[in-house]
């Protein structure tokens, strides 16, 4: 295999591990966001208008680690700087 | 398939300036958010009962809670700013369903643009609040140590701002091109809604966001 061969294939098999392992740590985090909020509204179902909002902005919060796992992996993708451009 | 992630081809050039799809698509969304909401504004001005009025009135009330939660107080200059992004990012996220056109937020620089505009907001909003000397101050505050984790927290959360709505609004954008391209009919619809869901949802996130931090940059030394 020549070097740029060798090169893609990491890329291409980092890519699928960065977002296999950044989706694991949102995915994680969002369930608690959801748990918590959830908890939130059974105990103040008064309260649901805020407890919504601030928990949609929490997620999105947290959501952004995967995002930038996801922007990692498009880079490795489709702009690898170590690769030749085509 | 080859997707454009990244990059942008260059539509024309006018004389040694390029033309992107991203700057027709942003100036197409900043002249259609005018075209609709100027009568809007002309409606609230004349005749305050009307319906159109009213569509502009709930969207006044909305931006001004946002803007008040986020600082502690009203202030209109910021309710003004906030207003503009959080306007320009749902009219993008709304364009971006047309068919064809791809929101000028899926584009890194776009979404830069924007970060820096509120990187900017902060200290401008702050020496405006506290004269220069009372907001370099809260740089040094508790401790001079902290200098250099106060810049390096600026920086980073400007990163962060352009990088979470350029990501969520490309990959649900790349999302659906996928889909389209593998099944084509009624499928994406689903990922069509939750992309048009998110896309609100980060104009909503973005402006909340950009209030918190200007408006910890006008509150220095006002809390405890």
């Amino acid at each position: 295999m020549s070097e740029h061969t060798i090169l893609a294939l990491v890329s291409i098999v980092t890519a699928g591990l960065t977002m296999a392992l950044g989706a694991i740590g949102a995915a994680l985090g969002e369930s608690r966001i959801g748990a918590a909020s959830m908890d939130a509204l059974a105990r103040q179902p008064d309260e649901a208008g805020v407890i919504t909002r601030n928990q949609f902005v929490a997620l999105a919060m947290v959501e952004s680690t995967a995002i930038f796992c996801l922007v990692i992996a498009l880079v490795l993708l489709f702009a690898n700087p170590l690769l030749p451009a085509r | 398939m080859s997707a454009e992630v990244f990059t942008e081809q260059i539509l024309v050039w006018l004389g040694p300036v390029p033309l992107t799809r991203t700057m027709v698509s942003s100036a197409a969304t900043s002249l259609i958010l005018v075209l609709v909401l100027a009568p809007v504004g002309r409606a609230v001005a004349r005749a305050p009962s009307g319906r159109l009025a009213a569509a502009g009135r709930l969207m006044h009330g909305f931006l001004t809670d946002l803007v008040t939660q986020a600082v502690g107080r009203p202030s209109p200059g910021l309710e003004r700013f906030a207003g503009s992004l959080f306007l320009f990012i749902a009219g993008a996220a709304l364009l971006g369903q047309l068919p064809g056109v791809v929101p000028p937020t899926a584009n890194l620089a776009a979404t830069s643009s924007l970060a820096a505009l509120v990187f900017l907001a902060v200290p401008i909003a702050g020496v405006r609040a506290r004269g220069p000397l009372g907001y370099v101050k809260h740089y040094f505050q508790p401790n001079p140590l902290l200098f250099p984790l106060h810049l390096v927290s600026e920086l980073s959360r400007t990163l962060a701002l352009a990088l979470r709505l350029f990501g969520n609004m490309m990959s649900g954008h790349l999302i659906v091109a996928l889909i389209v391209a593998l099944v084509g009919l009624i499928v994406p619809v689903p990922l069509m809604a939750l992309d048009l869901l998110i896309g609100l949802l980060q104009a909503y996130i973005f402006t909340i966001l950009a209030s918190v931090y200007i408006g910890a940059a006008i509150r220095v030394g006002e809390e405890d």
